[in-house]
């Protein structure tokens, strides 16, 4: 792989943004991902959510971990800084550099491999310290950069390019989150760009850990007859289970939802999510609920999307830490430290 | 043993959780504010309550604050240890013990004086709870000693009085009424104070008693640290519980809200990661460990180092190899930090020597770590972090100003000709300059562990791969004329003119960190013997031309450290041009602090017989 920049093409016919951007300011460099990529839709939609939202590009941090998801942050976004971290390592730079400064808004991007397997353990941490961030899996069941092993969110009975049959039960990033007390929990499909951007862009808003697992089917290793990750499996077990609408602060939220339907839950800086429902019995504001109806529909091998689990009062890193309101990056030097040395070594004496 | 007026060693043998660890605490900070100098080594366990824990004090006037090797008196409360303890007690010493159950037949030694206490009997008739006869019974030792060695009772009082405060002043008597037992028992049956006693000066005025972990600690808050992420390990543990503790009082502001995050990470591997998160942030950020924490975080330790990412990391060290034994000391992770991490990675550590240096230490670490945009160590130890050390007051420069390195404003990227390159070297000083998130668009760049190329970009390209590491290397170099230069101590030095130049023995020692007061003590000893040493501690890595020439105007070098696989002198051999057979090892790596007399001994052997042992 090697960085491509794109050629700066500008079309005056472009809309803009209320900064007054277009949606290629938040573009990146040339993906070297493999032509049809789950991955490169999700891009798409993530570049087309932060322009709709009108995030200032540079105030945002991209981070990932290791494999082919984790490219990606290269790919959106290049007035922002972005860090690849160490494989399966992503949460905690993100903790960290999160820790040190809450005033950027904070995408991380990983995979199966990379969040279920070697980051299992990070990821679940980053889960229960309430990180306010987006956290995006690109989930294809499948390590790519390897060529073609089961990742750990393979599916029972899912057969490999070299007709390998996987036996052992997957690691269900969605039903893990949700056990972990994951505060806004997604799952969508590549394929799905309308469904993806509302997601991406009331998670954003989401003060807290917002994971959206996302079916990104590779069409190297797992786009097969067989597969259970591949697009045409995908797409015959779809089962959108909430329609979710996202409404900035200064609109006006249209009451044209039917009663008992439709659920609007305000976030913290105002806006709003309309959910409304396609299944009458989930309930997403209900864990035990949530959990049931998940477990029911994964019996019955759908793929259930859309907002699956949201709550705006959890607390996140910060407000548990009582953290000042800015940014801890410039040290706090106190004009009295030598007073406060004097006092503190009166206890030494 | 004739009178040994504010010089001699003793040692106190319980067992752990029983709260004979505040006792003795409170033993050493008497003696201490009697104006005498003292050292106090814990030999605890690895387990909180009921195995073997031994307290070693030394009262020295003369202020050799290190383990002399020999303890002239031994107060034998644990059972389980009493003949051990019994035969460590050197001729002519003392050895107190709980004569509430008699030991006729183990006390076999004619050659020291036997002083028996009654303590559990006493403690029992006079306090009825079962856990305050416990505990009252160190105090009760504490008060016979306070008989038998002069000890001031008032100061011991006090003392107290500040351990418990107002709120739990009925303490205070209750310990006192202790004491008091002990005290009058020993009047009454022992010709206080004995000829080993302890007699009232002023030598410690203008000094501190404290723990290196704690000055560590303040170190990091004086340097205006921001984050620090950890996981609990032994002997690092209280580093980060003084940090909280001192930030919770000076680093809130008016309202209450907390200037700072501290987090306790899943794992060693995410806390690492947190200080790089925090790092690239750019705040100052920082995690304690030990030897099984580093190895833990070695992959994230590479990748700070070649994406330049500001971290100070502390190892506490403690015995390995593996699990080892947590609560005993050694220096067995010298190369582990000076080389963690897999590819060709070098990393600034610093060697502090006692509390007071891991203070000055731990404020030139974060300043280096932004500097140079990399990881560096402050490579402590379990006796220098845990022990309680007696240093002069810290002193604070009012005039320092972190060094936050190369950083560049929005103003100074807005002004930019060109576009901005991470990897660049525009100063020949192998250090580049780097931008922090969410300050301008035109200092946006990508932060990668994989090979880039000198303006950050993604590269399996050979020529732009072996650039930066090439400039990497330079940086390296570069960092040798800015950490702190050894202490370098002559027998014979140079007139204070400069008109006569220092002129060398033949023999010389080279050391680090805490062996430091065990080599001053040993080369006072041999220089009165005869035995002329100069002396070179080394206070950092990368090392510095001073200790190079050091080695080369000395014919034969000791090497002293705490380890068994002598790293320090494989370092030297690999780092300088050190002619091998010079560097001659003395090694010490039983998990206790290194004695002086141990060094001494080593000298005198090699002087002898052309080799150490």
């Amino acid at each position: 792989m090697t960085f491509m920049k794109k050629p700066a093409v500008h079309h005056s016919a472009l809309p803009v943004n209320g900064l007054g951007y277009t949606v290629r300011d938040y573009e990146g460099g040339m993906s070297t991902l493999c032509a049809g990529c789950g991955h490169d839709s999700i891009t798409a939609a993530l570049i087309q959510a932060c322009w709709e939202l009108d995030i200032e590009p540079h105030r945002v941090a991209k981070m990932s971990g290791i494999g082919c998801s984790s490219k990606t942050p290269a790919y959106f976004l290049s007035q922002a800084h972005g860090i690849n971290a160490v494989h399966g390592r992503m949460p905690s730079i993100a903790t960290g550099a999160n820790a040190a400064n809450r005033e950027l808004t904070y995408i991380g991007v990983s995979g199966d491999g990379d969040s279920l397997s070697i980051g299992f353990g990070q990821f679940a941490h980053a889960i229960r310290r309430n990180v306010d961030m987006l956290y995006m899996i690109e989930n294809n069941g499948v390590y790519g950069l390897t060529k073609g092993q089961f990742s750990a969110s393979a599916d029972i009975g899912t057969r490999a390019k070299k007709c390998e049959i996987n036996e052992q039960p997957p690691i269900e990033p969605v039903l893990t989150a949700l056990s972990l007390g994951c505060t806004f929990v997604a799952r969508s499909f590549s394929g799905d760009k309308e469904q993806l951007v509302t997601l991406i862009k009331a998670a954003l808003r989401h003060r807290g850990f917002a994971m959206i697992d996302v079916i990104s089917p590779c069409v190297a290793f797992n786009d097969h007859e067989g597969s259970t990750k591949s697009y045409a499996h995908t797409r015959a077990f779809y089962h959108p289970a909430i329609h979710t609408d996202f409404i900035e602060p200064k609109a006006e939220i249209r009451a044209e939802y039917a009663k008992g339907a439709a659920m609007p839950v305000k976030l913290h800086d105002g806006s709003t999510i309309v959910l409304r429902k396609v299944d009458v019995d989930h309930d997403p504001t209900d864990r035990a609920r949530a959990f049931a109806y998940l477990e029911r529909h994964r019996e019955a091998h759908e793929i259930v999307t859309g907002l699956l689990y949201v709550e705006e009062e959890g607390r996140d890193l910060h407000s548990l830490n009582q953290t000042v309101p800015e940014s801890l990056v410039a040290t706090r030097l106190h004009d009295d430290q030598p007073a406060i040395l004097e006092q503190v070594q009166k206890r030494y004496r | 043993m004739s009178g040994r007026v504010n010089d001699f060693t003793l040692k106190l043998a319980t067992a752990n959780g029983t709260g004979s660890a505040s006792a003795n605490t409170l033993l050493m900070k008497a003696i201490f504010r009697m104006g005498v100098p003292v050292m106090g080594k814990n030999y605890f366990p690895s387990n909180i309550q009921g195995l073997p824990t031994w307290y070693e004090i030394r009262v020295t006037e003369s202020g050799d604050l290190t383990r002399s090797g020999v303890v002239h008196f031994m107060v034998a409360m644990n059972a389980e240890t009493f003949a051990k303890d019994h035969a460590e007690v050197a001729a002519g010493g003392y050895l107190l013990y709980d004569s509430s159950w008699p030991r006729g037949r183990e006390l076999n030694r004619d050659d020291i004086h036997i002083i028996g206490v009654p303590l559990a009997e006493m403690v029992n008739h006079h306090f009825t709870d079962a856990r305050t006869r416990i505990l009252m019974k160190n105090i009760a030792y504490v008060g016979a000693l306070a008989a038998l060695l002069d000890l001031d009772m008032q100061v011991i009082e006090d003392s107290l009085k500040e351990t418990f405060g107002e709120k739990k002043a009925r303490l205070v008597d209750a310990n006192m009424q202790a004491a008091g037992l002990g005290y009058t028992y020993a009047k009454q049956h022992y010709d206080c104070p004995l000829p080993i006693r302890v007699k009232r000066t002023n030598l410690t005025d203008g000094h501190i008693v404290i723990d290196g972990n704690t000055t560590a600690a303040l170190g990091a808050m004086f340097a205006g640290a921001t984050v620090g992420a950890w996981y609990p390990i032994t002997p690092s543990t209280s580093l980060m519980d003084a940090f909280k503790g001192f930030c919770e009082t000076y680093r809130r502001n008016d309202k209450g809200e907390r200037e700072f995050t501290v987090i306790q990470a899943e794992d060693e591997l995410a806390a690492i990661g947190m200080v790089m998160g925090a790092g690239w942030m750019g705040a100052r950020a920082f995690t304690p460990t030990s030897g099984p924490g580093i190895s833990l975080m070695n992959e994230f330790i590479s990748f700070g180092y070649y994406t330049e990412i500001p971290a100070v990391i502390f190892d506490v060290q403690r015995v390995g190899p593996s699990t080892g034994m947590p609560t005993r000391t050694q220096q067995a992770d010298l190369t582990e930090c000076a080389y963690a991490g897999h590819g060709d990675t070098r990393h600034i550590c610093l060697y502090p020597a006692d509390p007071g240096e891991a203070f000055e230490l731990t404020i030139r670490a974060f300043d280096l770590a932004e500097h140079f945009q990399t990881p560096v160590f402050v490579v402590s130890d379990l006796d220098i972090g845990m022990n309680e050390w007696m240093v002069p007051e810290l002193k604070w420069d009012e005039n320092y100003r972190p060094d936050r390195g190369k950083v560049l404003s929005a103003g100074e990227l807005e002004q930019l000709p060109g576009r901005f390159g991470r990897y660049l070297d525009p100063d020949q000083d192998g250090i580049p300059f780097r931008t922090l998130p969410g300050v301008h668009p035109a200092g946006a760049f990508f932060t990668r562990g994989s090979g880039h190329s000198k303006h950050g970009i993604y590269t399996e390209d050979a020529a732009e791969y072996q650039e930066v590491m090439d400039r990497l290397g330079r940086k390296f170099d570069t960092a040798r004329r800015h950490v702190p230069p050894p202490q370098i101590e002559y027998v014979h030095p140079a007139s204070k003119g400069g008109r006569k130049r220092a002129r060398p023995t033949k023999c010389a020692i080279v050391s680090l960190g805490s062996c430091d007061v065990a080599v001053r003590e040993a080369r006072k000893k041999l220089l009165a013997g005869g035995t002329e040493l100069d002396y070179c501690r080394i206070r950092a890595f990368p090392f510095t031309s001073e200790l190079e020439d050091f080695i080369r105007e000395h014919e034969t070098v000791f090497v002293v450290e705490q380890n068994r696989d002598a790293q320090l002198r494989g370092m030297l051999l690999m780092e300088t041009d050190a002619d091998r057979d010079r560097l001659v090892s003395i090694l010490h790596y039983n998990g206790l602090p290194i004695a002086s007399s141990h060094v001494e001994e080593a000298v005198l052997t090699y002087l002898d017989k052309g080799q150490v042992a």
